[in-house]
């Protein structure tokens, strides 16, 4: 109680972790990181068989179910890690009143372009 | 400021090492990997709107400065990963030697030119 008291700001916020959500992110980066290992390796392998593959090939790609599943997982991690990292990037180097505007904007973004993948993928696996 | 007081050694002062050369590597690789990010929703989209919209980023991907861009990219994706490895392997608390530092730096970097590479290859013999 006394240390609660009598301690300076500083002692009483040591050992109390991060003021802000910052746990959070970092887990989510984190989460998002691991995820995207295997996900990445898969749309590179799968690539590079299918970058000169012509309309109807990569339709029909696209329409097998597994492909279908891993793209919108991929989509998912991809747009979620670049949020939060492209927020880390945004809060260390811009310092006025953009900063909170900046992030915003590339939350919206990324969870619109994310949405259009997602939508585009579905349309030709089920369209 | 009126008077002239002493700053810091800041960034610029410093020679480039492997350790903060990687550092940013890192980070400049991740927004271009957003960008990359784009691309590939633009490669979705266009596949959904038909033929001929898939066809146009198709001769794009598949021009000089597509090839080129699509080169950067994958070595911008393999230094990334691996970088990121290298940093998931940190946060278990591990590697923190300057010994193990510099040979994980290395390995990242080796990793990423052989990796991009053998990606290219296999495009080459696979996706002919």
């Amino acid at each position: 109680m006394d240390r609660e008291r009598m301690g300076s700001p500083l002692a009483r916020a040591i050992g109390l972790g991060s003021a802000k959500s910052g746990v959070e992110h970092w887990w989510a980066e984190r989460v998002s990181a691991v995820a995207l290992v295997p996900l990445t390796l898969w749309f590179v392998a799968s690539t590079i068989a299918h970058i000169r593959s012509d309309h109807a090939g990569f339709v029909a790609w696209l329409r097998g179910f597994p492909t279908m599943v891993l793209m919108i997982l991929l989509l998912l991690a991809l747009f979620h890690h670049t949020a939060l990292g492209l927020q880390v990037v945004i809060e260390d180097y811009v310092h006025s009143g953009l900063k909170l505007p900046a992030v915003v904007a590339v939350r919206l973004l990324c969870f619109a372009v994310a949405a259009a993948g997602i939508l585009a993928t579905l349309k030709i696996a089920w369209g | 400021m009126s008077r002239s007081r002493p700053l810091s050694p800041n960034i610029q002062i410093y020679r480039p090492q492997l350790t903060s050369v990687l550092s940013i590597a890192n980070r400049i690789t991740g927004v271009v990997l957003g960008l990359g990010g784009f691309g590939l929703v633009a490669w979705l989209v266009a596949a959904a709107l038909g033929p001929q919209p898939y066809a146009a980023v198709q001769s794009a991907f598949i021009s000089w400065p597509g090839q080129v861009l699509l080169v950067g990219f994958t070595f911008a994706f393999f230094l990334h990963l691996c970088g990121g490895i290298r940093h998931l392997v940190w946060d278990s608390g591990r590697g923190f030697e300057l010994g193990s530092i510099y040979a994980s730096g290395w390995a990242v970097v080796a990793a990423s030119v052989v990796l991009t590479a053998a990606t290219w290859v296999a495009s080459a013999v696979l996706g002919g």
